[in-house]
């Protein structure tokens, strides 16, 4: 059976409120919460989620022998990673010094303790949990209908440092900037859960479901310049 | 820039929503899901839900309830009460829950902590804990306020951030419906003490006061009932004023 939206299931956390959330926005999507790799094969579109330990998360895949079918999708179908699933997607996690899956090219790093210190000297928590900024580094279909800055839940202990600047999509600042959102070709993936962002998470969500890359492919060039 | 969260709590019992005084005295503030509704459009950040059923009997009702919840409200839920083992995480966390708080079986059995965070990531784990003054400092009790445990709140805050919690809700039961603010040196202590973020609760009679939990308690989100839920004061006007008061907010 074929599916609209299959989000993928490896174990590593809570998948509900992200079906929930697509379900709401597709509703005349069939999607599915699975970990078979024919029906991902299969899917129109795909979720990668995620949540929890980089090397569990890893691990994980493994155990189910999604690593190549999680690759197969990211370069030839719309894809979006979440929080943990955006991690994964690039070379190496300093969390438990794990190899990823290498899709993007950069590492993910922790919020380095000295440097959790905001403009009036107080202390910033770590994990980054809440409401923050979103900035859009560059246009995008799935941008579509948020405002620039528009704020999204987020809550995470780590973040991605891509090696080219090109597929930076989104940043937010936790003091410093960190990339939020990256765009590359058929993928586009956050750290930010849209899933629990309210209505701009919502609008993303849509945006994603009726993504179609082959138009951006057409419309420029994958430097990132001009994306529209 | 990081937004403080305001959280609305909406305790349940019998599939009402209901808010005591010092941890008794109930009086009924209404249905759940039609409370959860109306704050999720007011601009609430996030939502707490405490099951204070007693009996297991009805432990299934805050099930549906936060299934219904999840159906429609997409910011983050919380849900806590009577968790006693990792698979009651696991039904929670089912029924839609995004974190889930464990509050008495953190101090009967600290490895479900640990276990509950390997499992499902710190980010899900909020561990509660109820705290009274006792002299020169602050101590934890369980059992809804009843039960004193001889531990002290700040090593123990420590504790269980070093277990793996992702988050700590802290109640002063002195304060807890008295409307008097927060117990703001138990919350600065606590939140100076660990890196994870803290809310704050127990006490907000004004929106003063939640300014006060931020400003001066350290706290990185506030928690309220009585003072939402009976009308006093809109989320949307509590963001607002502390926005004036130079607070950070999601508006």
């Amino acid at each position: 059976m074929s599916v609209d939206i299959a989000v993928i299931d490896y174990g590593m956390g809570n998948l509900r409120s992200v079906s929930k959330a697509i379900e709401h926005v597709a509703p005349a999507a069939s999607v599915v919460v699975t970990s078979d790799p024919a029906v991902i094969a299969a899917a129109g579109r795909v979720v990668f989620p995620g949540q929890g330990a980089a090397p569990d998360c890893m691990r994980e895949i493994d155990a189910r022998g999604l690593r190549q079918v999680i690759s197969d999708a990211a370069r030839s179908k719309p894809f979006l990673g979440i929080c943990m699933g955006m991690q994964v997607l690039f070379e190496h996690s300093e969390e438990g010094d794990t190899a990823c899956l290498g899709i993007l090219p950069g590492a993910v790093q922790r919020f380095p303790h000295e440097a959790m210190v905001d403009a009036d000297g107080n202390k910033l928590k770590v994990p980054h949990m809440g409401w923050n900024n979103v900035h859009q580094a560059v246009p995008h279909p799935l941008w579509a209908g948020i405002e620039e800055g528009a704020r999204f839940y987020f809550v995470h202990s780590y973040f991605v440092q891509p090696t080219s600047p090109e597929v930076i999509a989104g940043f937010s600042h936790y003091p410093f900037p960190f990339t939020c959102a990256v765009a590359s070709g058929n993928i586009f993936a956050v750290q930010f859960h849209p899933e629990k962002s309210q209505n701009d998470g919502l609008t993303l969500l849509g945006n994603f479901v009726t993504w179609n890359p082959g138009e951006i492919d057409s419309a420029c060039d994958m430097s990132g310049a001009a994306c529209a | 820039m990081l937004a403080k969260r305001i959280i609305p709590c909406l305790d349940v019992t019998h599939g009402r929503v209901v808010k005591g005084i010092n941890f008794v005295e109930l009086k009924d503030a209404g249905d759940p899901v039609e409370i959860a509704r109306r704050y999720n459009e007011a601009g609430a950040d996030e939502l707490t839900f405490l099951d204070i059923t007693a009996s297991s009997d009805d432990r299934d009702l805050i099930l549906h309830i936060i299934e219904d919840v999840a159906a429609e409200v997409f910011i983050p839920l919380t849900v806590g009460g009577g968790v006693r083992e990792v698979g009651d995480v696991q039904r929670l966390l089912n029924a839609g829950a995004d974190k889930v708080s464990i509050n008495t079986s953190a101090v009967v059995n600290p490895q479900l902590v640990k276990d509950a965070a390997d499992r499902y990531g710190s980010q899900c784990i909020v561990v509660a804990i109820d705290s009274k003054r006792v002299g020169d400092h602050w101590e934890v009790f369980t059992h809804g306020g009843r039960k004193a445990t001889g531990l002290d709140a700040v090593e123990w805050a420590k504790k269980m951030a070093s277990l793996g919690a992702g988050e700590l809700l802290l109640t002063s039961m002195d304060r807890d419906g008295t409307k008097s603010g927060f117990d703001l040196e138990l919350t600065r202590a606590i939140s100076d003490a660990v890196d994870i973020p803290i809310i704050a609760s127990g006490g907000v009679g004004n929106l003063q006061h939640l300014v006060d939990g931020v400003r001066e308690g350290h706290a990185d989100a506030v928690l309220a009932a009585s003072i939402f839920h009976f009308g006093e004061y809109g989320i949307d006007e509590a963001k607002k004023y502390m926005k004036q008061h130079g607070i950070e907010v999601r508006l």
